[in-house]
C-alpha cells in the first residue's frame, strides 16, 4: 500500500506536483496516467526518496521507504531502463544490487530465468537493446520478491511481444497480491491492464477510480439513429425525456435513452430506421479529454472534435 | 500462448533477518568497483606511468652521476624512483577516485542504487571504505616497485637507497681542476663529510608517498561527489593538485612562500624526501600530509553532506 499525502514538489520555480493526494493498493494493477509533463515520473521519485518533496508526504505501508529494514524486499521500482552502468555485465549489475540488501548469490540467476536473460548474463549492458534493457531492469525490481512494483512507462519503445511480456507480468505480480502500480502516458496501455486508475494533470489530480467506473463514464452515453424521418424522431425521444442533437453525416446522436429503448420507441411509432448504433468513445478519446486542459505541451490541433462523452463531470 | 503467465514463478526467498547494512553495501560497492574494465586500466595506467617513469628517471640519474660525479651529493635516490608515482601518479588515481561515484550519475545508476539501498549514507560510506582500500593496497604496490625498479636502474651508479642497510652518501662535493669542456679534462672531485640515510627513512618515504598518493583519490572522490560529473570532477582535481601549484610557483616569492604550506599537494614533495635539507617553507613530512588530510576531510564531508541532501 503506497499513500502519497499531499505531495508538493516544485523544481525552481515549476511545480511539477501539486498537493497530489491518492492511494495505491495491494492485489491490483493501478494504472498511472496522465500526459507527458504531467508530473508522474517526479511522484514516483517522491515514493523511493530519490527526490525530496517540498511539502506532504509518501508513506509506505506505514511508514518511510528508507526505514525499511530491507528496502527491496518491500519495493522493487523500474524507473528508467538504462539506469545502469553500461561496462557492467547484466550478472554484475544485479549482483550488487542484491548485495546491498543481504540477498543470496543464487537469487541473481533466478531473476535472470524469469526475464530471459541468462544467455546474455555475462554479456556487459551496454550493448542491450532496449527491450533487454527493460527485462534487465525488471528482473532487478523482482530480486527483492517485493511487495509493492512501481514500473515508468515500462513499454515505452518496446516491440509487441515485449508489451504483451510486461502486461502479463504485471498482471500476474498483482495476482499474486502484489502492489502494481505503473505510469503511462497512452491510455492504451492501461485498456487491458489496469484495474484502478490515478490520473493526474499539471501535478494534480485529475480522476482517482476503477478501471469499470472510467469505462462507464466514457462509454453508452449516445446512440446515433439514421431515419428518413428525423424530426418525427427528434419529437418522440424529446417526449421520452432524451435530448437529440444532430451527429456526422446527417445522422441525429441520441443521449439519454438505450438503443433499445429508442428501437421500440420508434417501432412503436411507426418510424423506419435506417441505422441505429451505440457510440462508445474510447478510453484513449476519453483521457484525452479528462485531461485536455493540464496538457503540458500542447501540438496545435483545430478541429479535434469535441469529445463530450463523458457524461458527468469528474 | 507462451507468453501469458497465470503466476510469476519467483522461487521464494530465505525469510529476511537483522536490516540491510554497511556489510552488504561494502560487497555491493567492491562488485560495482571490480566489475567494470575502467578500474582496471586505470590501475594498469597508474602503475605503468609510476613505474616505467622510475625506471627511465634511475638510468637518467645514473648517467648524470658517471658525466657529473660532483652531483653525488644531495641526489635523493628514493625521491628519483618516487616522483612519477606521486606527480602523475596523483593524477591517475584521481580518475579512479572521482569516476567511483560520477560513473554511478552519468550512467543514472546511481538512482538505481538509491533505490535498492536508500539509505545514503551507507552507499557513500561503503564507497569511501572500497576505494580507500583499493586505493591504498595499489598504492602500496605502485610505490615498492617503483622504488626497487628505480633502485635497479640506478644501481652501479655510486648512488642509491635501501630498504634493508644503512646507506652512506658524501655530504659535500668539491670540484677542482678545469672545467669541463671539450679537449679538457675530467675535473677532480673530492667529497667531505658524509650523510646516512637509514632504511627507516626510506621505508618511511615509500610508505608516506602511497599514503598520500591515497588521500589524493580521496579528495577526488568527494569532488565527484559535489560535482556529480566525470569531466568535471577530475578537470577539478587536476586545478587543486597540479594547475594550482604552477600558479603559485608564478606568484612573488614573499607571497607564494607564505602560502604554499597550505596547499594539498605540498605533502608529496615532502613525504618523498630522504636526503639533504628539508623546504624552509613547508612543514616537515606529517605535519604537512595533515594539511592534505584536513583538504580530503573537509571536501569529503561535503560530499557526503550533499550526497544526502540533494535531489538524486
Amino acid at each position: 500500500m503506497i499513500e502519497v499525502r499531499g505531495l508538493t514538489k516544485r523544481y525552481g520555480d515549476k511545480v511539477a506536483v501539486d498537493d497530489l493526494t491518492f492511494g495505491v493498493e495491494p492485489g491490483k494493477v493501478t494504472g498511472f496516467l496522465g500526459p507527458n509533463g504531467a508530473g508522474k515520473t517526479t511522484t514516483m521519485r517522491c515514493i523511493l526518496g530519490l527526490d525530496y518533496p517540498d511539502k506532504g508526504a509518501v508513506v509506505i505501508d506505514g511508514q518511510a521507504f528508507r526505514d525499511f529494514a530491507y528496502p527491496m524486499r518491500e519495493v522493487g521500482a523500474l524507473l528508467e531502463a538504462k539506469a545502469v552502468h553500461g561496462g557492467r555485465s547484466a550478472r554484475n549489475h544485479l549482483l550488487c544490487l542484491a548485495q546491498t540488501n543481504n540477498l543470496p548469490r543464487r537469487r541473481v540467476g533466478e531473476v535472470l530465468d524469469l526475464v530471459g536473460l541468462t544467455e546474455v548474463a555475462t554479456k556487459r549492458s551496454k550493448g542491450f537493446s532496449l527491450g533487454m534493457s527493460q527485462r534487465l531492469g525488471i528482473a532487478a525490481t523482482l530480486l527483492g520478491d517485493p511487495k509493492i512494483v512501481m514500473f515508468d512507462e515500462p513499454v515505452n519503445g518496446l516491440d509487441p511481444e515485449g508489451i504483451l511480456w510486461i502486461r502479463n507480468l504485471m498482471k500476474a505480480l498483482a495476482t499474486e497480491g502484489r502492489t502494481v502500480f505503473v505510469s503511462s502516458h497512452l491510455m492504451s496501455e492501461m485498456e487491458n491492464t489496469a484495474d484502478h486508475l490515478i490520473v493526474i494533470g499539471r501535478g494534480r489530480l485529475i480522476a482517482d477510480c476503477t478501471m469499470k467506473d472510467f469505462v462507464a463514464r466514457a462509454s453508452g452515453a449516445a446512440v446515433r439513429v439514421r431515419t428518413p424521418s428525423a424530426d418525427q424522431l427528434v419529437r418522440a425521444v424529446s417526449a421520452k425525456g432524451a435530448t437529440a442533437g444532430p451527429g456526422d453525416d446527417g445522422s441525429i446522436e441520441v443521449r439519454g435513452m438505450s438503443a433499445e429503448q429508442i428501437g421500440d420507441l420508434a417501432f412503436g411509432e411507426g418510424i423506419r430506421l435506417h441505422e441505429l448504433t451505440t457510440v462508445r468513445a474510447s478510453l484513449e478519446e476519453a483521457f484525452m479529454e479528462l485531461t485536455a486542459d493540464s496538457v503540458e505541451y500542447h501540438a496545435d490541433t483545430p478541429g479535434r472534435p469535441a469529445s463530450t462523452m463523458i457524461g458527468s463531470g469528474v | 500462448m507462451t507468453t501469458t503467465m497465470a503466476e510469476v514463478n519467483l522461487p521464494a526467498l530465505p525469510p529476511a533477518t537483522g536490516r540491510a547494512g554497511l556489510r552488504g553495501v561494502l560487497a555491493s560497492e567492491f562488485t560495482k568497483i571490480r566489475s567494470v574494465r575502467s578500474t582496471y586500466w586505470t590501475l594498469a595506467a597508474l602503475i605503468i606511468v609510476s613505474v616505467g617513469i622510475a625506471a627511465i628517471a634511475g638510468f637518467g640519474i645514473a648517467s648524470n652521476i658517471h658525466n657529473n660525479p660532483q652531483n653525488k651529493p644531495g641526489t635523493d635516490a628514493t625521491q628519483a624512483s618516487l616522483i612519477a608515482f606521486f606527480e602523475l601518479g596523483q593524477l591517475i588515481i584521481a580518475v579512479i577516485g572521482a569516476m567511483c561515484i560520477t560513473s554511478e550519475y552519468s550512467t543514472g545508476m546511481i538512482r538505481t542504487s538509491m533505490t535498492a539501498m536508500p539509505r545514503r549514507g551507507t552507499i557513500y560510506l561503503a564507497k569511501l571504505i572500497v576505494l580507500t582500500t583499493v586505493a591504498l593496497v595499489v598504492s602500496m604496490v605502485t610505490s615498492f616497485i617503483s622504488f626497487f625498479v628505480g633502485q635497479a636502474a640506478m644501481s652501479g651508479s655510486g648512488v642509491s637507497a635501501s630498504l634493508f642497510h644503512s646507506i652512506t652518501i658524501p655530504a659535500n662535493a668539491l670540484v677542482k681542476g678545469p672545467a669541463g669542456g671539450p679537449g679538457n679534462g675530467p675535473p677532480t672531485v673530492t667529497f667531505q663529510g658524509t650523510e646516512t640515510i637509514s632504511p627507516g627513512t626510506v621505508l618511511a618515504a615509500v610508505i608516506g608517498t602511497a599514503v598520500f598518493v591515497t588521500v589524493v583519490a580521496l579528495i577526488a572522490f568527494g569532488l565527484g561527489a559535489i560535482i556529480r560529473h566525470t569531466a568535471g570532477a577530475i578537470t577539478s582535481a587536476i586545478g587543486l593538485l597540479f594547475v594550482l601549484p604552477v600558479i603559485i610557483q608564478l606568484l612573488p616569492d614573499n607571497w607564494r612562500w607564505d602560502i604554499v604550506r597550505f596547499f594539498p599537494d605540498a605533502a608529496g614533495r615532502v613525504l618523498s624526501v630522504t636526503v639533504g635539507q628539508s623546504n624552509p617553507h613547508l612543514w616537515s613530512a606529517w605535519p604537512q600530509f595533515l594539511v592534505t588530510v584536513i583538504w580530503a576531510v573537509v571536501i569529503v564531508g561535503t560530499g557526503g553532506y550533499l550526497f544526502r541532501k540533494r535531489d538524486a
